[in-house]
This record gives structure tokens, sequence and C-alpha cells, in this order.
């Protein structure tokens, strides 16, 4: 139960910093709202609702990346990571802490970002909000990983979104699959293929990555 | 030649000419090395016998 | 009698022996059939791809024993084997391409599952260069680099069955099946040729590692020099 509790700990940490610092959810939230308006007078006239669909996904994907590479920002700055690996706690602990709050803080940003959907473009259903779901599990565990990554090299910014993006394709070919076509079960079993295999993964790895 | 045998052969070049380039960078990279190295054992004989100085004899 | 001195030129002469095998095969013994000449495409194409996969594969072994055992040379290993890899993609993507072209017409074609993947992994494995270039040479790159091979690993067969699944919404008209129902002495064509390449990545992986290990070496010495 000390594990758990350790998680617990590092997740509310990150909540309560942003609480008080209120920077990068507010940012994520204005960022996808202005998105999905930008793609309102990017689609054509006859577009689909298909279309639209898709580009939820694209906002989604961007909106999580720009909290992602916060997500890091303040143990950097502070010189801190170091003080979190020497902790005697289990180094995966961190990764699921920090993952966890990332999750929280998608999910809130959707709380506002699907009703806008709804509201802009076409009435969201069932699929596509349990799709939306598994994404986040998934964009968070491999999203902190590559974070945490990032952060460790020259060129931080650049990085998240390249060493992210080939990673997220098979997410948003589950997410927009689970949304759009008539069997979404198929694409939702992926998406929880993929979160689970990539947690594990990244469970397992994060060690390493936070050591030498 | 037709189009067909066209596609075909431009199919074995592209692998050829790549193959090819990736030879030509390792060799220029053993050129590189192989500079490196000489100068190295210049700089491990110059330790062995520091250069001789004129000394004044008698 | 296998020693390492012996290797890369043993090696190198497998290599040749099987290229040129599998070409006179290709082009004198192979039947041809009612696709005509896109059989000929195929006995590079594909062994060019599995190629890739073999590099990457390995990569991600080197990685893991990097990672699991401490394997001091496996960082510089699976650095070769992925760049390898990739030169591989490059090329997989290009013969596909004027594959995809004799075939279509179109230079690029996303109703093939196989040209999709590879442009994945292409941009997947670009990407751990960018990071492996952005990190300072050190133990820290050298965990990076392997945890992320292992991801690639891992999104190999991921990537596979989402992209299947994803042409039953990008492309809903049924999609024809260009694999090849072949013939017993096509395949024998066709094992020769996966052979053949393989012989080819080995020989070029143990040559580029020869030369980073030389260059590693020459370094160590000018250290010591000066």
């Amino acid at each position: 139960m000390n594990y758990l509790a350790d998680v617990g700990v590092l997740a509310r940490k990150d909540l309560l910093l942003e609480l008080r610092a209120r920077d990068t959810l507010p940012a994520m939230l204005l960022f996808v709202v202005s998105t999905l308006v930008v793609f309102h007078f990017v689609l054509p006239a006859e577009s689909s609702d298909l279309a639209a669909t898709g580009l939820l996904w694209v906002a989604l994907l961007f909106t999580a990346l720009l909290g992602l590479s916060r997500s890091f920002a303040a143990e950097r700055e502070q010189g801190l990571i170091d003080g979190l690996v020497l902790a005697p706690s289990d180094r995966s602990a961190i990764w699921l802490g920090k993952a966890l709050s990332i999750l929280a803080f998608l999910a809130l940003a959707e709380l506002i970002a699907l009703p806008a959907y709804g509201l802009f473009f076409k009435p969201v259903d069932a699929a596509l909000v349990g799709g939306v779901a598994l994404a986040d599990l998934g964009i968070a565990a491999v999203g902190t990983l590559l974070a945490a990554m990032a952060t460790a090299s020259r060129a931080r910014e650049l990085l998240l979104p390249l060493l992210f993006l080939p990673l997220a394709i098979p997410i948003v070919i589950g997410g927009v699959g689970a949304s759009v076509t008539d069997e979404p079960a198929r694409y939702l079993a992926l998406l929880g293929l993929y979160d689970a295999l990539f947690a594990i993964i990244c469970w397992a790895s994060f060690e390493y990555v936070v050591t030498e | 030649m037709s189009t067909e045998e066209k596609y075909v052969a431009a199919v074995y070049l592209v692998v050829f000419v790549v193959l090819l380039a990736y030879v030509f960078i390792i060799a220029l990279k053993l050129q590189r090395l192989e500079r490196e190295l000489a100068e190295l054992t210049e700089l491990a004989l110059q330790r062995k016998e520091p250069e001789r100085k004129a000394v004044a004899v008698g | 009698m296998w020693s390492r001195n012996n290797r890369l030129p043993v090696l190198a002469t497998l290599a040749l022996t099987l290229m040129a095998a599998a070409i006179a095969l290709i082009f004198f013994y192979a039947p041809l059939d009612e696709d005509g000449l896109n059989q000929k495409i195929f006995y590079f194409h594909v062994p060019i791809a599995f190629t890739a996969y073999a590099c990457f594969g390995w990569g991600g072994w080197k990685a893991l024993r990097h990672l699991w055992k401490g394997d001091e040379t496996a960082d510089l290993e699976s650095y070769v084997a992925i760049h390898l890899g990739v030169i591989f993609g490059l090329l997989t993507l290009v013969t596909g391409s004027i594959w995809a072209r004799y075939r279509w017409g179109h230079w690029w074609v996303w109703s093939e599952d196989q040209l999709v993947l590879f442009l994945v992994l292409f941009l997947f494995y670009c990407a751990y260069f960018m990071l492996r270039y952005s990190l300072p040479p050190g133990p820290q790159r050298a965990n990076l680099s392997a945890v992320y091979a292992l991801f690639g690993v891992a999104l190999i067969p991921v990537s596979i069955l989402a992209i299947r699944l994803s042409q039953r919404f990008i492309h809903p008209i049924a999609f024809d099946e260009g694999g090849p129902n072949m013939a017993g002495s096509q395949f024998f064509t066709f094992c020769v040729c996966v052979l053949a390449m393989f012989a080819v990545a080995a020989t070029l992986y143990h040559l580029e590692l020869a030369g980073k290990r030389l260059d590693m070496r020459l370094r160590e010495l000018r250290e010591a020099l000066q």
C-alpha cells in the first residue's frame, strides 16, 4: 500500500500546484475551444460530420501535447527530478503519479471540449466518449514517459511532439474508428489493447528513463 | 523497354544505388579514421623520441 | 575459425553470392504469372521490408540487453541496427512507392497496409535519431534510446492491427489482395531473396559497427596521448 500512497502524494502535489498556479489547465481549455472554432472555418461548406469528428481528435491530440509539454516543467525549472529520483520509493510511482495528474487535466479539458464540440458540430454519442476516455489513458501513459525523456534533452519543446505523434497514431485510429464507424467495439478494443500494452511498458521502463 | 520493365528496373536501380551510397559513406569514414590514426601515431612517436635538440658539444 | 577477424569478409562473400543467386533466379528462373512484372518488384520489395523489421527487432533486442544485462556494447549495436533498419525502411518506402505507381498509377496509396505501416515506423525511428542527437553521449542517452527502441518493437504489432482496422473507414471499398500466392519455384526464389537481403544487412551491420568501434578506440587513444 506504500506504493499507492506514494503515487497518491505525487499526483496530489501536481494537482495542487496547478490549482495554485493555474497556468496549464486554462491554457489547455482555451486552446481546445479556439481550435474547434478554427476548425469550423477550416471545413468547407458541405463537409461531412465525419470530417468534423476527425478534426476533434486532432484538437484533442494537440491539446494533450500542450499539457504534456508543461508536465515536467516545474521539476525541470527547479531541478527537482534528482530529488524525486532519490526518494525511497519505486521510480515508477513518479510516472504513475504524473500520468494520473495529466489524466485529470485531460479529463477536465474534455469536459469543456466535448460539449463545445457537440454545440458547434454534431451531438456527442457514447462511443465517442468511450473512445476519448480510453484514448486519454493511452495518451497519459505514453505522453508522461516521453515528456520525461524530452525533458532530459536539449531540444525539449521540439522533441516531445516528434516522439509522441508516431506513437499516437494507433490511438487516433482507435478513437476516430470508434466515433465514426458502425462497429465501435473493435476500435475500443484496439484502444484497450494499446493502453494495457503501453502502460505496462511505461511502468516497467520509467526507472531507466530517470536514472543512469 | 516497355514502361513495365522500366518500373522494375527502377526498383533494382534504387536498391543498388542506396547500398552503394552507404558503402561510399563508410569508405569516407574509413579515410577519416586513417587520417586520425596517422595523427595519433605521430603524437605517440613524438612522445617516445622527443625531438633532438641541438646540444653544445665539447 | 569463426573469429571476429574472419567474420566480415565471410559475411560479405555470403551476401554477394546470395545476391547474385537471387538476381539470377528472379530474372532467369522464376516464372512469370498473370500479374506480370509485378512479381519481379515483389521479389525485392518484400524481402527488404522483412529485413527492415529484422533490423528493428535486433535493435530492440540489443536495447533490452543494454537495459537488462548492462551489456556494454549493446547500446552501440542497437543504434547501428536501428540505423540500418531506417535505411532499409526508406528503401521499402521507395520501392513500395514505385510499385504503387506501377500498379495503381499513383506514387502513394493509402490503401496498402504495408506502405502506411512503414511510413509510421519510419517517422517513429527518425524520431529515435532526433532523440539521440539531442542528448550528450553517456549512460542517459543509452538508456533513453534503449527504452524508445523497445517502444518501437511494441508499436509494430499494434500499428499493424490499427492500420488494418483503419482501412475499413478510410477505404470502405474492398481492397484487393496483392499478396503473392506463389508457385513452388517462385517461393524458392523469394526465400533466396530474403536470405540475400538478410546477408547484405548483416554485412553492412558488422561493417558499420567495426567502423564505429574503431572510431571509439581512436578517441580513447587520443585522450590517452594528450
